[in-house]
């Protein structure tokens, strides 16, 4: 059976993946930010997953103002790193699971969460930057990868209770999977950032470390967040946080299949570019 | 029923919400065009011309010619399209952000370093913080100007 044994938590800032292809990862504007990944990058190693479970967003590149998906899983067997204006990132093409990933897509639809299911779409840095964080520089991903873009650009948004519990809804389907897979599944964005208008450069470390806190220890009361208190309180685009909720949602503990996940990393830095950086990687214990 | 709009007393802030996304759509879909080549390259040889082709208000297309983003943030326009204008001429997202607040560039860089800027009296409209309207604009950019 297939078994979803570590989430992984982490902003995608896209000036962090042009760091990483302009070679200045080494500057000291960026050493501080990259030290806090090279943990990381050993752990994926030693804990090599078969699929990456990616949820992330799209920033108006695969979806313009024609089509505006709330969930949008990617069941193709692969996807292009997308031209976000600057040109594609000089990084390896995404290679899907359309196996698993049109599993998902059955069990999550038929357990009342409408999912979107795209068959065509290019990646942009919501996806590539945790990817190139996590795995450095290879060939190739080290493993498949299915892409899961939630809407957070467009209001209404998704609310943090809803992706909590689409995150229960992936769990049970990656659990009724036949094929014996290790199963990552990765929550993106954030966190406290402001992109826009006078407020534009909103950091709010309190609150961001508040956020790890209880993300890691009591996840459900964090689902009742409100969308007013992450936009006041981490700014506008601090929103994307809610996208976390789905990987944490898919975890032992919460399904109740086993303790509380083991922290096995946890790191959190400002900035990068406007944002508030930060990082966790929980694995299961059961 | 109207809709709940329970984030319109954050200060210096503008929620890209149906109502924005319906004034916005053809500023942002003209911003979406940018992502080819070709049509950069059309934009960049005659900007007035490539911008009347779209059913663009005139206010949107000074709010883009000026690229006065705060301007294009009140009609309609979203940071994740406006950004493509950005990336047409070479600009950053930090340099794009920065503009909106008065600073120039180096001050805005330098707040970022310093821990970025503060949530406090910048919650509620009303309060005192340096995003609040009555604070606008900040840092001397306009004096460079």
């Amino acid at each position: 059976m297939a078994k979803i044994t570590a989430s992984v938590f982490t902003s995608h800032v896209p000036a962090i993946g042009a760091a990483i292809d302009l070679g200045k990862t080494e500057e000291a504007y960026w050493q501080p930010l990259f030290k806090g990944y090279e943990f990381s990058k050993q752990w994926m190693k030693d804990n090599k997953p078969d699929v990456v479970f990616l949820v992330y967003n799209d920033h108006a590149t695969a979806f313009s103002l024609e089509m505006i998906p709330t969930f949008a899983i990617g069941t193709a067997a692969e996807f292009q790193p997308a031209d976000e204006g600057w040109g594609p990132r000089p990084v390896p093409k995404v290679i899907g699971h359309p196996d698993l990933a049109s599993h998902i897509a059955q069990s999550v639809i038929q357990d009342d969460f409408d999912l979107t299911i795209v068959n065509k779409m290019d990646v942009d840095h919501g996806l590539t930057v945790p990817l190139s964080l996590m795995c450095g520089q290879p060939e190739a991903w080290p493993c498949p990868v299915i892409p899961f873009a939630v809407n957070v650009v467009q209001y209404p948004v998704p609310s943090g209770r809803r992706c909590y519990n689409l995150g229960k809804a992936i769990r049970k389907a990656v659990d009724s999977f036949d094929e014996n897979l290790n199963v990552h599944i990765w929550g993106t964005g954030g966190m406290s950032h402001q992109l826009q208008g006078p407020r534009a450069g909103l950091i709010n470390k309190e609150w961001d470390n508040a956020f790890l806190d209880q993300l890691i220890a009591d996840p459900e009361a964090l689902s009742h967040k409100p969308h007013v208190d992450y936009v006041r309180e981490a700014g506008s685009e601090g929103i994307e946080l809610v996208m976390w909720l789905i990987a944490r949602g898919a975890m032992d503990d919460v399904n109740g299949k086993g303790p509380a996940p083991k922290v096995s990393h946890r790191f959190y830095h400002v900035p990068a570019s406007n944002t508030a950086v930060g990082h966790l990687i929980l694995e299961n214990q059961a | 029923m109207a809709l709940d709009k329970p984030y319109l007393d954050v200060p210096g802030t503008t929620i890209f919400d149906a109502e924005q996304s319906r004034k916005g759509y053809w500023l942002n879909q003209f911003c979406m065009s940018l992502m080819k080549a070709e049509n950069r390259a059309r934009f960049k040889a005659d900007e007035r011309a490539y911008l009347d082709e779209w059913p663009m208000t005139e206010e949107q297309k000074q709010g883009v010619l000026t690229r006065d983003l705060n301007r294009c943030m009140a009609a309609g326009g979203n940071i994740y399209f406006l950004a493509k204008i950005g990336a047409t001429d070479g600009k950053s997202f930090q340099q794009m952000a920065g503009s909106m607040t008065g600073m120039t560039e180096e001050e805005y860089r330098n707040m970022m370093i310093s821990g970025g800027r503060s949530v406090e009296g910048n919650r509620f409209i009303g309060e005192d913080g340096d995003a609040q309207a009555h604070r606008q604009p900040q840092g001397s950019a306009h004096k460079k100007a």
